[in-house]
């Protein structure tokens, strides 16, 4: 394979590409409403009215408009795309009409919609665009290509450069400059290294990288070989949750196809740099986020975390160097290395570069996922994009970052978006989960809630966190059955900064996060279901 | 060390292919091993084609797992009690995962979950007596758009009410 056989590849395959082009969602959300079988009827109605020349049904990833799904989308009629919205597989055939200038009763929904006029996609630019199990699809947009530029015109330490220059945050949660981590990989001494993306999406309320893997799995895989090309990696492994059969099965079918091009394995465009990913499927532990844990999940044992140091970067998977990083900053690359880490590092605030996608979900209007540039006001995402809280109902809270995150009020809705504004209220980026909770929300249930999923996803390796996760339920299910005191509050909050100091992982560290921004905003809800104490103070005083 | 003390200890003597039971299932399960070239990294990957194969883990799949990757059992069953995935006991003829994520429990999964529970007189994780119904939860199935999203038999099915999943489960415990 050479640049020559890719760019004949891309052209024959926009040659063979009809005037018109129905774009049917074949993403997890949309799938549970048969768009398999919408797609099936799409074909079929083409058929049977005549319209194979000119029409052609393709299969796309995620469009980000969940809520409204399933989802149809039309190029090559208008100038803008024609979008149909709750489609279901008997409206096929109105659809098929619709081209020949058929009136329909569907619903057709607005391109301009803020929820898709205020996004910047850098990530999710080919998302419901290609067909993710057809590697020429990526091709014909100009895929591979930055992956042949940094082999044949970048030396590894010019592409770590790059990516540094562009101040891109690894986008798992805590934020590290993706820069730097791949500048220690490079540097750390070893013949063999390896590469890990992380897509054990856990944080429940994210489904990002699901939708990146199921609707662009080429653009991971690339951004992994030019990772693998600036730190001297050889082999990768994407550790993908069993929980996402359909990103699987994708990322299965680009390996395969990479492969068969020679876009993967050995002498990769004729030139010395070999790469082999293999995919390692997780079994449902929220831990394995944990990197260290994450590697241990890689080398099929329990997925528990170890002390650091060593970082990965210096003594990681199987005890070589290892560069981790999340499936989002992965996607990043390609378009850092094609547009310059200066182009990139325009975007966003002055600490917090690029874009960043965020699943929109909960108790708003418009669900599904948006690709924002960072330092966007929070209240742009929820009111304008998302349409503010359904039934009239007021927005109290939004929810970044899941367990590990914090509850933002709705009086802090100003804020920007960006690493450091959300420290700063108590909350964190996380991996892009935004749940949005209206004024009906308890938030002390909110609290338990993340309480009771750090219990049972504590690993049970260090004691702050397998003790301390679970005495924390209980007191919070003592303040929810109104049984509890000014006492147990105090108990609370000092069990919060205890695991908070002394856990081992990021799990314990940030377990308390939950409780401690309620309480921080919503103290009144607890303090509304503490009971007067018979031996505090308060009792003796009406004595 | 363990995989030093596994590989140097006479391994008990295993049949020259496939399981004294003679179960098909057995030899496919082989297959794979052998595909991954007896890896014994590749532990959680064999778990989950055995799962697959046979629907759950019993203690005679962990050890013929132990057996073909030389890995000591406590290494085997360790890993598969770590992992939620993996069941060590058999399931019912019908599963429903209810989606607990926090899109989804905002939502009203919880609701779902209670009312499921009521109904089948079974709690999440369990199996009713007729072994007709198993009720599961998960932590997100990234179907957060959809919300509460609710899985029969692997089929996710979008914005389930209580009413919608109890016609669900009803039908299965009739039919």
């Amino acid at each position: 394979m050479q640049i020559e056989d890719l760019n004949a590849i891309a052209e024959k395959h926009i040659g063979s590409r009809k005037k018109i082009i129905v774009r049917t969602c074949m993403s997890a959300g949309c799938m549970s409403s048969r768009a398999d079988a919408i797609k099936k009827n799409l074909e079929t109605a083409v058929k049977e009215q005549g319209l194979d020349a000119e029409v052609e049904v393709r299969r796309v990833g995620c469009m980000g408009f969940c809520g409204q799904g399933p989802l149809v989308g039309i190029d090559g009629v208008k100038e803008k795309e024609i979008l149909f919205e709750h489609i279901k597989p008997e409206d096929a055939n109105a659809i098929i009409a619709s081209l020949k200038g058929v009136e329909s009763n569907l619903e057709i929904g607005d391109p301009d919609h803020p929820f898709f006029a205020k996004q910047t996609k850098i990530v999710r630019a080919n998302g419901g665009i290609i067909d993710p199990e057809k590697i020429e699809d990526y091709i014909a947009i100009g895929g591979y290509e930055a992956l042949h530029n940094a082999l044949t015109e970048m030396q590894p330490a010019q592409v770590v450069e790059e990516v540094t220059k562009s101040g891109l945050r690894g986008r798992g949660g805590a934020g590290f400059p993706t820069g730097l981590k791949w500048g220690t990989v490079a540097k750390s001494p070893g013949a063999k290294k390896y590469i890990i993306c992380n897509g054990d999406e856990g944080d429940p309320g994210a489904f990002m990288d699901r939708s990146v893997l199921e609707s662009d799995p080429h653009l991971v895989l690339e951004g992994m070989a030019i990772a693998a090309y600036a730190v001297g990696a050889d082999q990768g492994f994407l550790y993908v949750r069993a929980e996402y059969p359909l990103a699987i099965s994708r990322l299965q079918i680009a390996i395969k196809q990479a492969k068969a091009l020679g876009l993967l394995g050995a002498g990769i465009f004729e030139t010395p740099f070999n790469f082999n990913v293999d995919i390692r499927i997780g079994a449902g532990a929220f831990v394995c986020g944990e990197e260290t844990a994450l590697m241990m999940s890689v080398e099929g044992k329990r997925g528990t975390p170890r002390p650091r140091p060593p970082f990965p970067a210096e003594s990681g998977l199987f005890g070589c160097p290892t560069l981790i990083n999340n499936v989002e900053s992965f996607a990043n690359i390609t378009a850092i290395i094609k547009k310059g880490g200066d182009w990139y590092a325009s975007i966003g605030t002055e600490k917090s570069k690029g874009t960043k996608v965020f699943a929109l979900t909960g108790k708003i209007n418009n669900t599904g996922l948006i690709e924002v540039p960072m330092g966007i006001p929070l209240r742009q995402i929820v009111e304008e994009m998302g349409g503010g809280a359904p039934d009239g109902r007021k927005i109290k809270s939004v929810q970044t970052g899941g367990p590990s995150g914090g509850c933002i009020p709705a009086e802090f809705l100003d804020t920007p978006v960006d690493f450091e504004s959300l420290a700063k209220l108590g909350s964190i980026m996380g991996s892009g989960g935004m749940v949005v909770m209206d004024d009906t929300t308890n938030m002390v249930e909110i609290a338990k809630f993340y309480m009771e999923f750090c219990k049972d996803e504590s690993c049970g390796k260090c004691i702050p966190c397998r003790a301390g996760t679970a005495q924390m339920e209980n007191l919070l299910n003592k303040i929810i059955a109104r049984q509890a005191t000014q006492r147990d509050l105090a108990k609370l909050e000092e069990l919060c900064d205890m695991v908070k100091n002394t856990s081992l992982c990021g799990l314990g560290q940030t377990a308390p996060n939950p409780v401690l921004s309620t309480l921080k905003y919503f103290r009144n809800e607890y303090e509304e279901l503490l009971q007067p104490d018979k031996f505090g103070p308060a009792a003796t005083a009406t004595k | 060390m363990s995989e030093i003390l596994a590989t140097n200890r006479p391994l008990p003597a295993k049949p020259a292919s496939g399981h004294a039971s003679g179960d098909k299932r057995f030899k496919i399960l082989e297959v794979h091993i052998k595909k991954l070239q007896f890896k014994q990294d590749a532990l959680i990957e064999v778990l989950h084609k055995a799962q697959e194969l046979f629907g759950y883990l019993e203690d005679d799949v962990l050890l013929f797992v132990s057996h073909h990757l030389k890995l000591p059992p406590s290494r085997v069953y360790g890993v598969a009690t770590f992992y939620h995935f993996f069941t060590l006991k058999p399931q019912g003829e019908h599963t429903c995962v209810v989606c607990m994520g926090t899109a989804c429990y905002v939502k009203g999964a919880d609701k779902v979950v209670a009312a499921i529970e009521k109904f089948a007189k079974i709690k999440s994780g369990e199996t009713t007596a007729n072994n007709k119904l198993s009720l599961l939860t998960a932590r997100c199935i990234g179907a957060c758009g959809i919300a509460p999203a609710v899985t029969y038999d692997g089929q996710v099915a979008a914005k389930q009410s209580p009413e919608d999943a109890l016609a669900k489960v009803k039908s299965w415990m009739e039919a």
